[in-house]
């Protein structure tokens, strides 16, 4: 085992999986030469060449384009969106020829691209840097869509979505690059529908995903201590939502509460809560509530930024009334 | 390319199979009429129009003159055989023929949606198919029912899909707009104008990286030839000397505006800047496969990508839904049918030759459109796609969970 960085949990599992594989290339801009803006992809030119990290001029729309015309004919391009934001650029190719086109083919070609790259609400990074895109693509049929939250996950899993032949949009975020955490030596892999349970627990299921994990983890520190024990998941799947899971839990637990980083309108607690409706409705005791960011573009004032993403305290606030303690 | 470890793949060839469609070349052998007998499984395209080496029986024909940029410009003459002719012949013939069954089928309103026909250039897509073969990659936008055909498919099975048949390419699942054949390397069939071009550009660059010595045909419109991705698309390509061949049908209207109302430069074969090009005559099938040899040799031989501008004309109006006169006079559109027809063009030259007769020729296309109306009845009688597939190909593999439009129908049972 030994300690390392996100990103180069990251950079572990592209290099692992080109080195297996000679279809696997890197596409995007700033990935060669420059070293990444992330440096996720730093150095692997020197190993792999100009041809498979691949310096892109800045055109998003096409390149992307580019990397799914690749994908139809059996190459597996990972292509990096130097910031997630840039990738509505390329939303037509996204949405209409990587999602849909083995379907609108009738199945003729497969698209196994990875789209890759950090989104979320940064540090002052104003509000064209701070898209989160899991809203948007999560209607689009044909996607998968997963959000890596801690080193062990962000490797497994890119591996992983590298490996399916699906397109897969892999989200990052900015500020979880130099979280550290011990991996494995050994080669792993991490299945992609799977949500994880990062603390099993009875009075309440709290879900959530990305860097909101760890301002839900510090709320439950604090609930411990006031005798309250939450079930903790961690989506990892925004696209397909692993329900499953989920169920189980609020079969157990009664009451449910999600946190997301994405905006209220439309996100993925929407999505989730709408479900439950659906499926076990008489299973919950009080309404699940939401903690979303709010529907607001990013201010570039900190202390303003602070306020339109949700917060341990109002984590903690939440819960309580919850369970009127 | 940019000095590169470049990889030798000889382990990795792109995984796509190239079928050679006997069924036509066996018919072009007879002088006459006959064809196999197993209709309607007689196809368009394939390998009869696959270039070959000039046979010594080959004669001269004289082109109108090429236009190019950046590029030395070729004589132009072209050098046919009787049997290259009659491919020709035969070939365009089942497209219009085919054509005219999409357009009386729409009327019918049996084909629905959109559908955007292709008669009047029939010649630039037999001129481009007749000097690369199936191991080329091509791609187009959403006009693309003779190239279907062309890549070697059926009209029973472009027609099938545009009924929405089980029996269409794409299980009736694509429609008019997304007709695709793997494993002949035909890619679409794409319905957002200028997407397929950087899709293109992918097509090139994944034959770039194989090292297979084949080029990617993508064609767009005189439309599309305004879209950023499309100059994005060029830029990258010249950037990394793809195999890429970028060929603009110009038609003259995008949709309902003409060419001079749209693009402050008309001569798309320049619009590539750095990137070479050439026009040519689309409607004189000889003058598309000469400028497309140029071109196809061009880009394979690692100089970088070249454009091919092919000024065509197309009969209908830009779909079933347009008429296609408040844009242009119907003399425009009569007077082009009599001048530059490329089928009748064609047919000149062949009874010129003394190949065949007026009345050879008829009764080809007569048997031709026998042909074509058997496979129309076929198609509206096939089976329709079972209610299961609107599940299927969502995903590649084993999913997994697709809700209905209530929670209790659809794919998957969430409590199990």
């Amino acid at each position: 085992m030994n300690k390392i960085f996100m990103f180069e949990a990251l950079r572990s599992a592209i290099d692992e999986e080109m080195s297996k594989d000679e279809t696997v290339l890197v596409i995007g801009e700033d990935v060669g030469h420059y070293g990444g803006s992330y440096k996720v992809t730093k150095d692997l030119h020197l190993k792999y060449g100009d041809l498979r990290i691949l310096d892109t001029p800045i055109a998003e729309n096409s390149f992307t384009g580019m990397a799914i015309g690749a994908a139809m004919t059996g190459l597996r391009p990972i292509v990096e969106g130097m910031n997630m934001g840039f990738l509505l650029l390329a939303f037509n190719q996204i949405a209409n020829n990587a999602g849909m086109l083995p379907y609108t083919s009738g199945g003729n070609y497969q698209i196994p691209i990875v789209i890759r790259g950090p989104g979320g609400v940064g540090r002052q990074l104003g509000a064209e840097h701070s898209q989160r895109l899991e809203t948007y693509f999560q209607a689009v049929p044909g996607l998968k869509i997963v959000a890596c939250s801690t080193p062990y996950n962000a490797k497994g899993l890119l591996k992983s979505a590298i490996r399916d032949n699906n397109p897969v949009l892999f989200f990052e975020h900015v500020l979880l690059y130099n979280m550290k955490q011990e991996i494995p030596d050994y080669e792993y892999t991490l299945p992609l529908d799977k949500a994880e349970i990062v603390k099993e627990g009875k009075d309440i299921t709290i879900i959530t995903y990305s860097r909101m994990r760890y301002h839900v983890l510090k709320a439950v520190d604090r609930l411990i201590e006031k005798n309250v024990d939450p079930e903790v998941i961690d989506l990892i799947s925004l696209k397909p939502i692993d329900m499953d899971t989920i169920i189980k839990s609020i079969q157990k637990t009664h009451k449910a509460c999600i946190v997301e980083e994405c905006m209220r309108t439309g996100g993925i607690a929407s999505e989730i809560i709408a479900r439950v409706n659906e499926l076990i409705f008489d299973y919950l005791d009080s309404p699940i509530i939401r903690l979303s960011s709010q529907d607001i573009p990013t201010p570039y004032n900190g202390l303003l930024e602070q306020n339109t993403i949700v917060n341990s305290e109002q984590i903690i606030n939440a819960i309580i009334k919850q369970l009127n303690i | 390319m940019i000095g590169i470890s470049c990889l030798v793949s000889s382990s990795r060839l792109v995984r796509t199979t190239v079928h050679l469609k006997r069924g036509l070349s066996q018919a072009v052998k007879s002088d006459h009429a006959s064809t196999t007998t197993e209709a309607p499984q007689v196809s368009s395209g394939g390998s009869s129009l696959h270039p070959q080496e000039t046979p010594k029986d080959a004669v001269k024909f004289t082109l109108k003159p090429f236009a190019t940029h950046l590029i030395e410009t070729p004589e132009p003459v072209a050098y046919a055989t009787k049997e290259q002719l009659l491919a020709y012949h035969r070939t365009m013939t089942v497209m219009r023929r085919s054509e005219i069954s999409a357009d009386l089928l729409y009327k019918a309103q049996l084909v629905r949606g959109f559908c955007h026909l292709y008669d009047g250039q029939e010649a630039t897509a037999v001129g481009i198919e007749s000097a690369i073969t199936f191991q080329d990659a091509l791609i187009t936008a959403y006009r693309n029912h003779c190239q279907q055909l062309g890549r070697g498919d059926t009209p029973f099975t472009v027609l099938s899909e545009l009924l929405g048949r089980y029996t269409g390419c794409s299980k009736g699942k694509g429609g008019s707009m997304h007709l695709y054949k793997a494993e002949n390397k035909y890619f679409g069939g794409n319905g957002i104008v200028g997407a397929q071009v950087p899709l293109g550009v992918g097509l090139a660059f994944a034959e770039q990286y194989f090292q297979t010595g084949n080029i990617s045909v993508t064609m767009y419109g005189d439309g599309a030839a305004n879209q950023g991705q499309v100059a994005e698309a060029m830029n990258m390509a010249a950037l990394w000397k793809l195999p890429c061949v970028f060929v603009c049908e110009n038609n003259k209207y995008g949709m309902g505006t003409s060419t001079d109302r749209a693009s402050a430069n008309t001569n798309f074969y320049t619009r590539g800047d750095v990137i070479p090009g050439i026009r040519v005559d689309g409607m004189d099938v000889l003058s598309v496969r000469e400028g497309m040899k140029l071109a196809a040799e061009y880009a394979r031989s690692g100089k970088g990508p070249i454009v091919l501008e092919s000024v065509t004309y197309r009969y209908h109006g830009h779909s079933m839904s347009d008429p296609g006169l408040s844009y242009r006079s119907r003399e425009e559109i009569t007077e082009m049918r009599k001048r530059a027809d490329p089928i009748e063009l064609v047919k000149s030259r062949i009874v010129e030759q003394g190949w065949a007769t007026e009345k050879d020729l008829k009764a080809i296309e007569k048997e031709i459109r026998q042909q074509v109306d058997e496979m129309t009845e076929k198609a509206k009688q096939a089976p329709l796609p079972p209610v299961e597939e609107l599940y299927r190909d969502i995903y590649v593999e084993g999913i997994q969970h697709v809700r209905g439009t209530l929670v209790n129908n659809g794919l998957g049972n969430y409590l199990a």
